[in-house]
């Protein structure tokens, strides 16, 4: 624990720290650019330089370790004239465009010099021209605003985990660029945006549309995936803007995934902002009152058996306890929410991500099965990579090939490989035996099948056969990549008593065993099963659920209502609305009470706060935000041979996952210029 | 003046040839094996007692700096690394020693490598260096063929092998861990320190970066002593060194001399004088482009060594004089050489990458007088905020130049921006 003195004032900082960051803990302020705490360490941006006793010269603070006795001071003379003088050479070739540049009003820039820079410019010579890159469909480039910090570049390198951002060229012709044009091809591109401590990167989509003093700030929680990222959802009005990602260590750091910041544009089109009955065999503009006769009269004379209910991939917990509570009230058991057709249910520790997104980092060995973490859960995937540079980490993989971005042994391609760990017969068994904190993320690959169940039985055995349950630790772990799907396991939306799952409901409506569907937000099924029965679609899209529907209730996406959602740890979280739903569409919950009670059966709740108490009374661990409730170890899953057919990546266009993302035009440029350019790419472009 | 007993380099002009055999007559490889088992600490001690100072430019003690290496590693590989990028506009002192004298410079590798604990070397040549590095290969694998180099040296139990690797042509390359940088097979960008190289250099592991003046006297130092190498020169700035004179004298040469030789005397006994005498002197840059220049009046009388043109506040540097008559336009000079910098600039640390430029462009009206007087002291405010503020040296030798211009020269810079004003003036009057 060296001690230094900072401007005269003690202050012992931990072993291992740096100047920069014992003068932040004695409370002074280091300006600088390139620092970053989740970044390797450039120095190279010289804001930071302070003045050490017996240094010949400043020292750039960001790289310097603490060391004991040192003398620091950060605001001599010495120190204000090399942090102006820094300025003034860093603004002399950036360009005075402020009042068009997309930074504006949040940029480091701007601020660093109002605090520490010259008044003016003595730089009467021509600035330096860069000519702008090509960085694909999210990314915008002003590469004179360039300040050459590599934070960019660090990022993509190090925490992406892809080598395509780089630095060429030297002197002040050094420009960060991808060397050959091509479109960065991470899933986390767009935290390069906000790393960005310039106007050089931009948003795309988001580039002069708004101005950040006009936008107002919301809390959100994401559902593009089952991570539930913290994001600042900014709307100007009643527009969603733009999305950015929120300080959550636990989940997602300080980086959000391509789809969840750049999907919004999906919540603007193909919306449902009025109901729709089909009459004369179309789709008609019809008000609520009508739409829930048309209800009332589709489901007249039908009884609880010939009724179904299919959640979907983001519904958050309010509208499912009443969407479960409805079906209760129909006497219906065919109620199911795992609109893949995972074969999980109760016990709860088998289908949470037990270790929790943080303890990855924890984890000495990993075995990723049916699971292509890179497309399923971006950010645990980084993490995973992140578990990887500390070093001393291996991963064996069954299934689902590809680039993780950090190296993976394949073990094999499907259930008999998991078999043979399970029995102790594979070469990975004394990886996973000599670690200490081994772990095993199963994926929706290897548990959407028809012998899901037999697979779960199998990674039971191989979690307890090398020791991955023990006492404050559980390495078992299941990978959704529904935001909802352990909110509807955890209310227990799956079939009752005789009740049908997802493929049964599907086929029963094909045989007309079943004759009324009440699709709520599901758009993953194959809906032309569903032809002949009659379809209540609830949802925010004209998806292909809202296709085969008689009746169309519009409902609220995810930033228009307060909701409760629980990611795939099993971490509630809440989020308030941030605009109001378009035209005619409300709030799910409130579209379920009222439906109730135009069918007689009204639900017992009519605020927001009674639904949420109703939600604690099915799951009390549900009404603790941001708290996992550690779920206890119990035998599940099928036993018996799996088959042989390999696993296979549940995601096959990133892109496009759901219907706010397939409604996005910014994601299908994405499918064109991204996917795309790696299908026809040739060494020479054509 | 230097006697001819006492020359380290005896066949600096290629005049005997450059092959083993050749060497083995001069001199070289002689009692090699008794060398190698003086042992790690007797090596660096006699160094440190020779006052040998680094070659390279900064003129670190070079015993000093060999003793940072870690005297236990955990068994892995440790580096040396010669640093034969010789760039600096000027130099041309490492040249001779490797296209004629390599077997000198690859016995000062095996020492070093002793005095170290070095399990492996690479010298890093400049890529414009053609000729330079087809004799350095001849000369490693004859020494390979020879049993100089490898396992087991000469029975001694030394393991050492030695590479040579071919750089591209960048100046940065030269600066210790932008070579390092490069060597890896990256772009030539200087690391921060610290961590210094002796702890974490090549592939991260212990490296020590010389040069190669430096490495190839260290076998003659240990051979006839360090107190021989300490009485030539003067106290803290010892021994013989090799000076490179360009410019304007009638005989540009290489020459070995003692070191602390008066700038005058080497000049008039090496080189044939200034052309048209030594009145005709108008500035020295004494060290190679990136220490300040002296005017005739500081030449009069200084000393070449470390020390004394320090304190004149210039340097020894590589010990490259350039010498510059009054025909010579010494703004535009300078100029050239700001542009020198601008363009070796590696473009990573602020200071350096926006600074190099800027002083360029201002030297550039500077030579055409198209520039204010009060712009001569924002110049050297620039110089003063690159100076000291970036991460290797480059961004201080961009800025020396110009401040010795400033310092020595301001008069002329005045004149040439009053000049070129009253010229403006008539042309408007006319």
């Amino acid at each position: 624990m060296p001690k230094l003195t900072i401007n005269g004032q003690e202050v012992e900082v931990p072993a291992g720290a740096t100047v920069f960051q014992a003068c932040e803990l004695a409370g002074f302020e280091v300006p600088h650019f390139c620092f970053h705490p989740r970044l390797n360490i450039a120095g190279n941006c010289r804001m930071c330089l302070v003045e050490i006793e017996k240094a010949p010269k400043p020292v750039a603070s960001c790289a310097m370790p603490a060391a004991e006795g040192m003398v620091v001071h950060t605001n001599t003379p010495t120190v204000k004239k090399a942090q102006k003088g820094v300025l003034e050479l860093l603004l002399i070739n950036h360009p005075l465009d402020c009042p068009i540049c997309d930074q504006g009003g949040e940029c480091d820039l701007q601020d660093l010099t109002l605090l520490y820079g010259p008044d003016s410019s003595r730089f009467a010579e021509n600035k330096r021209p860069v000519a702008d890159k090509y960085l694909g469909p999210l990314i915008s480039t002003h590469m004179t605003r360039c300040i050459h910090c590599t934070r960019c570049v660090r990022f993509i390198n190090e925490i992406a985990g892809i080598e395509e951002l780089g630095a060429t060229g030297r002197g002040e012709h050094m420009e960060i660029g991808t060397w050959v044009e091509a479109a960065i091809t991470s899933e986390l591109s767009g935290n390069i945006i906000d790393l960005c401590p310039v106007g050089a990167l931009n948003s795309k989509p988001y580039e002069y549309t708004a101005r950040t003093w006009e936008l107002r700030k919301h809390e959100g929680i994401d559902v593009m995936d089952a991570v539930g990222s913290s994001i600042r959802i900014d709307t100007r009005g009643n527009e969603v803007m733009r999305i950015l990602p929120r300080l959550h260590e636990d989940v997602n750091e300080e980086w959000i995934a391509d789809k969840t910041r750049f999907a919004y544009d999906g919540l603007k089109r193909r919306r449902l902002d009025k109901p729709w009955v089909k009459k004369d065999g179309k789709l008609q503009p019809a008000t609520w009152p009508e739409a829930f006769d048309a209800i009332r009269a589709g489901l007249d004379g039908l009884k609880g058996k010939q009724i179904a209910g299919i959640v979907g991939d983001q519904v958050d917990l309010e509208a499912m306890v009443a969407f479960k509570d409805l079906m209760a009230a129909f006497e219906s058991p065919h109620v199911d929410c795992r609109q893949d057709g995972a074969k999980l249910a109760q016990p709860r520790a088998s289908y949470l991500f037990n270790t929790t997104i943080a303890g990855i980092e924890q984890a000495d060995a990993i075995l990723l099965i049916g699971t292509f973490p890179r497309h399923e859960a971006p950010l645990v995937n980084a993490r995973i990579r992140k578990r990887y540079r500390m070093g001393g980490l291996q991963v064996g993989r069954i299934g689902c090939p590809g680039d993780l971005t950090y190296p993976v042994t394949d073990l094999g391609a499907g259930p008999p490989t998991l078999a043979e760990l399970a029995a102790g017969k594979h070469d990975f068994g004394a990886v996973l035996e000599a670690a200490e904190r081994p772990m095993l993320i199963l994926g929706t690959g290897a548990l959407a099948r028809d012998d899901g169940g037999r697979i779960l039985g199998l990674a039971r055995q191989v979690a307890e056969r090398y020791g991955m349950v023990q006492e404050a630790w559980n390495g078992f772990n299941v990978l959704h990549r529904a935001a909802s799907r352990v909110g509807g396991l955890d209310l227990g939306l799956v079939p009752g008593k005789g009740g049908k799952d997802v493929a049964s409901i599907l086929q029963a409506a094909a045989k007309g065993q079943v004759k009324a569907v009440y699709l709520l937000g599901a758009d993953e099924i194959e809906t032309e099963a569903l032809a002949d029965a009659f379809v209540i679609y609830q949802g925010s899209h004209g998806d292909r659920g809202a296709h085969v529907a008689d009746v169309i209730l519009p409902g609220a996406a995810y930033t228009e209502k307060p909701a409760t959602w629980v990611n795939t740890e099993g971490r509630p979280q809440r989020s308030p609305a941030a605009a109001f739903p378009p035209g005619d569409a409300k709030e799910d919950w409130k579209i379920l009470r009222a439906l109730s009670a135009a069918l007689g059966h009204t639900l017992a709740y009519d605020t927001l706060a009674q639904v949420r108490a109703r939600i604690k009374e099915v799951a009390p661990h549900l009404a603790l935000m941001d708290r996992i409730e550690p779920a206890p170890w119990a035998a599940f899953g099928a036993s018996g041979a799996a088959d042989e057919t390999p696993f296979t990546a549940p995601i096959t266009d990133y892109y496009r996952t759901c219907p706010i993302s397939r409604a996005s035009a910014t994601m299908a440029a994405c499918v064109e210029e991204i996917v795309g350019q790696a299908e026809k790419a040739t060494g020479t472009h054509g | 003046m230097l006697h001819d007993k006492d020359r380290i380099f005896t066949d600096i002009y290629g005049e005997k040839g450059p092959g083993l055999e050749q060497a083995k007559a001069r001199g070289d490889y002689d009692g090699l094996k008794d060398l190698i088992l003086l042992g790690r600490a007797e090596i660096v001690d006699r160094v440190k007692k020779s006052g040998l100072r680094g070659r390279g430019g900064a003129g670190f003690p070079t015993g000093l700096k060999w003793s940072f290496m870690p005297k236990e590693t955990d068994g892995g590989p440790v580096y040396l690394v010669v640093n034969a990028d010789e760039s600096e506009p000027g130099t041309c002192k490492d040249r001779e020693i490797m296209r004629h004298e390599p077997h000198k410079l690859v016995e000062g590798c095996i020492l070093a490598a002793v005095g170290m604990g070095c399990t492996a070397g690479y010298i890093y040549i400049r890529g414009e260096y053609v000729r330079e590095a087809e004799a350095l290969e001849r000369a490693l694998a004859e020494a390979y063929d020879a049993g100089l180099l490898g396992r087991d040296i000469l029975g001694t139990g030394l393991d050492f092998e030695l590479y040579l690797h071919r750089g591209a042509g960048a100046y940065i390359c030269g600066e210790e861990t932008g070579l390092i940088e490069s060597l890896e097979g990256k772009k030539g960008q200087p690391r921060l320190k610290p961590p210094f190289p002796a702890m974490v250099g090549l592939y991260g592991r212990p490296t020590t970066v010389n040069n190669v003046e430096t490495i190839a006297v260290v076998p003659t130092i240990l051979r006839r002593g360090a107190e021989w190498f300490a009485g030539l020169g003067r106290e803290n700035n010892t021994g013989t060194k090799l000076f490179c004179i360009s410019g304007h004298v009638n005989h540009p040469c290489t020459v070995e001399e003692e070191m602390s030789i008066p700038l005058r005397e080497l000049i008039d006994k090496h080189c044939g004088g200034v052309r048209g005498g030594w009145d005709n002197l108008k500035a020295v840059i004494p060290g190679g482009s990136s220490v300040p220049l002296l005017p005739k009046d500081i030449c009069d009388t200084i000393r070449m060594d470390f020390d004394d043109l320090r304190n004149v506040q210039s340097g020894l540097g590589t010990a490259a004089v350039i010498v510059m008559d009054q025909s010579t336009d010494v703004i535009k000079a300078i100029a050239r050489l700001s542009k020198f910098y601008m363009h070796e600039s590696c473009g990573q640390c602020t200071p350096c990458r926006e600074g190099t430029g800027w002083l360029w462009r201002v030297m550039t009206r500077l030579v055409e007088g198209r520039a204010r007087v009060e712009e001569i002291d924002m110049l050297y405010d620039v110089t003063k905020e690159i100076e000291g503020h970036t991460i290797c040296a480059l961004g201080d030798a961009a800025a020396w130049p110009v401040q010795g211009l400033i310092r020595h020269f301001r008069p002329e810079i005045e004149a040439r921006i009053r000049a070129a004003a009253g010229k403006t003036d008539q042309m408007a009057a006319s």
